[in-house]
Parts: structure tokens; sequence; C-alpha cells
């Protein structure tokens, strides 16, 4: 499983990168999301996973024994995925309006602010 | 009781940005409210260090959960140093606002947006949890997003897509190097990290994600292969929106690089070499590039990064002088980099331009106003006994107790060229006659204002000024400061003693 997952972050990065790196920016919208779910992946790997073993404690102990799954690494991956949400709807809609005020998709047509002016 | 006065700045931004949603359209009543609340978190920010300044460090558990497994907030006199800054910039920049900023950006809730920007600006300095310094640079990034691209022009545009990009892409790289330090450990509380990753085995793993977080944070504060976002976005929103990008968000990164690499992964031989690297080219790039450019804005931007350099190297420095260098440089550029971007807004206002070939005759017009801006421009230059000064004589004599001469010599390099792209610029602006060129027609310029807009433009560069000219001539108290911040970053037994109550 663990292997599954971690050949999965690793194409999801590269795949996000390699997105990023193109000259378009509908491309750019996509790497962005491709890289933000590798990285949720990745946390959730190395958080361990652990398989039916839920932390609980048992009404007769204090403290939780053995192994269990972590928690945290869930709600962590809870939060990355609300805020990256909040910034692809973001950023979708900033590169339509761009489109529309430029009439281009092309990242390399984004010079004007290199300009001398 | 006493101490939640640390999170007090928290709650006063979050209260203003909600309040000022119910206003959206009422532009004069959120001027107001937002100026009358920037003053109330100076006042709190002042409280709030002053009562840490007393009282040594101050913690505050969320939901009254112990560290390590609650989320706490750490006044420590750094986090408190940082805050205070905050307030005195953000204070600054709203009465700016109100005059230079035109209603059309102000109607789609600027004001709100901006306090959101310094609730999350705060919010980093303040958190003690670094998943949660993670989600406040969100808070902070989505605010400048919508700052940056608010008026919709279309240099603004190209600029938020650039700015958008490698931002998110560094808090990614952030939250990749979160999530290899959260494996290696198993806690996110920083001070338990720190004592926690001295047991880890495996240093590679430790080396890989302290060099993550290097890049996640270096893009953020504009380190050297890492900065050309910076120069093709930050001078394309309105000054005062750029004023405090540069004062305070770059800094955070810096902020963030200082609190990581003296808590969590201090001392290491291979990322000390790597960083003092890094800041001499970043030191070299930032001022070659300031030379070549025309345009007043975008040589303030090269500043930016030509000065990140200096607090950088001094991070890698790592001693206690060098601390205290780096401090009281983090102290004096917050002031000077905000007020040297509400500067290029007034000449903006004056001349309808910032471009130097365009300019000319400032000294011939306006000659108080150009003593009043030359006292920032000297400061940023280092001229004793401005502000400038003192922390470069700190980090040179830590970089010649270190025998780092390369870094010697770079902080030399970048003072002069500071200097001769000052003068040439002093020159350019001021001295020389205003060249034959056709202005705008549909533009106010300054001398048609009334004299309480005029006023309004001149009280925040007169205010940070003042601050500055404190900075300078009552260096005592910032350098006792800095010594002060430089002990407790150096010695971080007394961070992690106070967040974990041993």
């Amino acid at each position: 499983m663990e292997i599954i997952l971690a050949v999965i972050t690793g194409v999801l990065y590269a795949s996000g990168i390699y997105m990023i790196l193109r000259r378009s920016m509908v491309k750019l919208i996509l790497g962005i999301i491709l890289l933000g779910n590798g990285v949720n992946l990745l946390i959730f790997l190395l958080g361990r996973i652990t398989k039916g073993e839920p932390p609980i404690i048992d009404s007769a102990e204090k403290v939780l024994e053995g192994v269990y799954a972590d928690p945290i690494p869930q709600a962590l991956i809870l939060t990355a995925i609300v805020i990256s949400f909040g910034l692809q709807s973001f950023a979708i809609i900033l590169v339509k309006r761009t489109y529309k005020v430029l009439k281009t998709d092309d990242l390399d047509q984004l010079n004007t602010t290199d300009e001398d002016s | 009781m006493t101490n939640d006065i640390i999170i007090l700045p928290l709650v006063v931004h979050f209260f203003l940005s909600i309040l000022l949603m119910f206003f959206w359209n009422k532009l004069n009543f959120q001027k107001i409210v937002s100026v009358v609340g920037n003053a109330v978190a100076l006042g709190v920010a002042i409280w709030a260090f002053t009562f840490v300044y007393n009282n040594g460090t101050q913690i505050v558990e969320s939901g009254d959960w112990p560290a390590p497994f609650g989320i706490v907030f750490v006044g420590d006199m750094l986090a408190v140093t940082l805050v205070l800054l905050t307030a005195i910039a953000g204070f600054a920049v709203s009465i700016f606002s109100t005059i230079s900023v035109i209603k059309a950006r102000l109607r789609f809730g600027y004001f709100s947006v901006f306090h959101f920007l310094l609730l999350g600006l705060n919010g980093a300095f303040l958190t003690g949890d670094i998943f949660n310094l993670y989600v406040w640079f969100e808070i902070i990034i989505i605010s400048s997003f919508v700052l940056i691209s608010i008026g919709g022009e279309k240099s603004q545009l190209e600029g938020a897509v650039k700015y958008f990009a490698l931002n998110f892409f560094a808090s990614m790289i952030f939250l990749t190097a979160l999530g290899v330090l959260y494996g290696l450990v198993g806690t996110l509380n920083m001070a338990d990290i720190s004592l926690k990753i001295a047991e880890v085995k495996d240093t590679t793993l430790v080396e890989i994600s302290a060099v993550l977080f290097l890049v996640g944070f270096g893009i953020k504060s504009a380190i050297f292969p890492l900065y050309f976002w910076l120069p093709a976005s930050y001078h394309t929103p309105p000054s005062a929106v750029s004023a405090i990008f540069a004062g305070l968000l770059t800094k955070v990164g810096v902020y963030a690089l200082i609190r990581i690499f003296t808590l969590i992964y201090g001392g290491d031989s291979f990322l000390t070499i790597l960083l003092l690297t890094l800041a001499i080219m970043t030191i070299f790039s930032g001022g070659v590039g300031a030379i070549i450019q025309n345009n007043i804005k975008k040589v303030f931007m090269y500043f930016i990064i030509c000065h990140i350099g200096f607090m950088i190297g001094g991070l890698a420095l790592f001693t206690e002088v060098a601390m205290a260098g780096v401090i009281f440089y983090l102290i004096h550029d917050i002031i000077i980099k905000t007020n040297l971007f509400l500067i290029s807004g007034l000449i903006y206002r004056i001349k309808g331009t910032t471009n130097m070939k365009k300019l000319g005759g400032l000294y011939a017009n306006y000659p108080k106003l150009s003593l009043l801006m030359a006292i920032p421009l000297f400061s940023l230059i280092g001229i004793p006994p401005l502000s400038g000064f003192w922390p470069k004589i700190s980090l040179i004599l830590a970089s010649f107790n270190a025998q780092e001469y390369w870094f010697f010599g770079a902080l030399i390099f970048g003072s002069l060229i500071t200097l001769i792209v000052i003068a040439k610029l002093w020159s350019e602006v001021f001295w020389k006659n205003q060249p034959e060129i056709s202005f705008p027609e549909k533009f106010i310029y300054f001398n048609q204002l009334r004299f309480g807009q005029k006023f309004t433009f001149i009280f925040p560069i007169a205010f940070l000024t003042f601050v500055t000219l404190y900075i300078g001539f009552g260096a005592e108290h910032i350098q006792q400061l800095s010594q002060r911040i430089a002990t407790e970053l150096i010695n971080n037994e007394l961070y992690i003693d106070a967040v974990l109550k041993r």
C-alpha cells in the first residue's frame, strides 16, 4: 500500500511541476491542482498508514497503548484541502480575467511588467 | 488572563476585517474605521510589547490544551517586536490608502482585505505551531493576491499571475517540508520539534526538510535564485499596497527563516555555507539589478532583494553579534521599505510618473518635502547616525570575527551600490531640471489638492520618518533590544522552556 501511494505521490508531483513549467495558463492551474493533491497524499503517507486501529482509548485504560492510526495528518490534509480549494478557485478567476484583458493564454506574452515605464 | 494580551492584535484585526465587510459601500466610514482601528491596533501592540518586555515570554494555549498537544501562541521578544512594527507600518499605510488609492479600488473591499493581511502577519509572528504558521502564511498570500489584483489593470493582472504561481508553489514546498518533518518527529509544536529533531538518526532526511523549508521561505522572502517574481509584480499595484508588501511580506519570510533556522536547524555546517552563499549572491544580484532600473519603484524593489541578503547572511553566521545585527536590520528595514514605497507614491502624485527619465526638479518645487524624503533615503544607505548605519556595524564586525571575508566584501559592496544608486536617484529626481515632457491632462496633481488631502499624503511619510529617526538616534535602545532578542534566539532553551513549561 505504501509503495503504491509513494509512486502516486511521485507521479502527482512530477506531473504537477511539469504542468506548471508549461507556457499555458490553463496548464498552470492544472499543475497547481495536481501538486496540491500530491502534497496532501505525501502528508497522509508520512503520517504512517495503520489499518483498523482507531485512536480510541478503552474505558478501562488511561493512555493509548500499542499501534494506532495517527489522526493529525488527516486534520492537516483537511485544512490543506480547504485552503488549496480557495486558492485554486481564485486562480481560475484570475486566469479568466487575465485572458479577457490580454487575449492570450501564453505565459511568454506576459511581459509588460518588465518593460521600462 | 493577563498573558492573553499577546493575541489581542489578532482579535482587533479580525474584528475590523469582518466589521468592514458589513459596510461594503460606505467608503468614508470604512476609511475612518480602518484608520481608527489601526490606531487601536498600534496601541494594543505597544501594550503587548511593553508587557512582554517587562514580564518575559508569554504563552497563550488555545482551548487550554497544553503544549505540545494544542496550538500555542508564543509572544517572545522577537514576535512582539515584529507585531509592533507591523502595527506601525499598518497605521501609516492605512492613512496613506485613504487618499492615494482610488475609489474604484476601495469599493471592492480593499480595507477589509487589508486588515485580513495584517491579521495574517500578526498571526504568523505569534504562532508557536508550525502547521499554524502555514495557515497564517496562506491567509497572508490569499489577502495579498486580492490586494495585488484589485483594480484589474493589465500590468496588475500579469503581475498577479506571476505572483500567484510562485507563491502557491512556495506554499506547496513549505507543506512538503512540513510533511517530511512531521514524518520524522511526529509533532507540530516548534519547541517540541526542536527537542525531538536531535534524536532523529536519519540526518539526511532532516537536511532535506531543512532545504525544502529554505526553498519555500526563500521564494517568499525573495533570496537569490528565487526572487524573480518580485520585480515582476511588486510595482504593479498602487503604492500603498506595494508599501505594505515591501515592508512586511518579504520580511515575514525572513522571520520564518530566522525562527526555523535558530530553533530547529541551528548550527548545521552545511546549511551555514548554503545560506551564506545565497546571501552573498542575493546582495550582488539585487544591487546590480538596482543600478540599471529607471523606474524608482523598480529601484526600490531591487533594494528589497539586496537587503534581504544582509539579513540572511547574518543569520548564517549564527553568532550573537550577527543575530543582533540581523534583528536591528529587520527593524530598520520594515520601517524604511514601507516608507520608500509611500514616497514613490507621493512622487507619482506630484509628477504623474515614477520614471526617472521623466522626473526632475522636485527640490526646486518642493524643498521642504524633498528634505523630508531625503531622511529615509539617507537612512537606507546607512549614513551615520541614521538608522541603516548601526546594524551594519554589527554585521561587519560579526563577519570579520567569523573570517567570512566574502560576506564582508558583499556587505561593503551592497552598501556602496546602495549609495551609488541613491545618489543617482537623488540627482535625477530632485536636482535635475524638469525635462520637457507632456504631462497627462486628466490627472489630479498634488498641488491641486486641498490642504487636508496634502496633509494626509505627507503625515504617514513624516510619521515613518520620525520612527526611522528614533531608530537612528535612539540606537542604544534598539541595540539593547536586538541583543536581548539575539540572546533569546541563540539560547533557544529559553523559548522551549517557556512553551513546554519545563
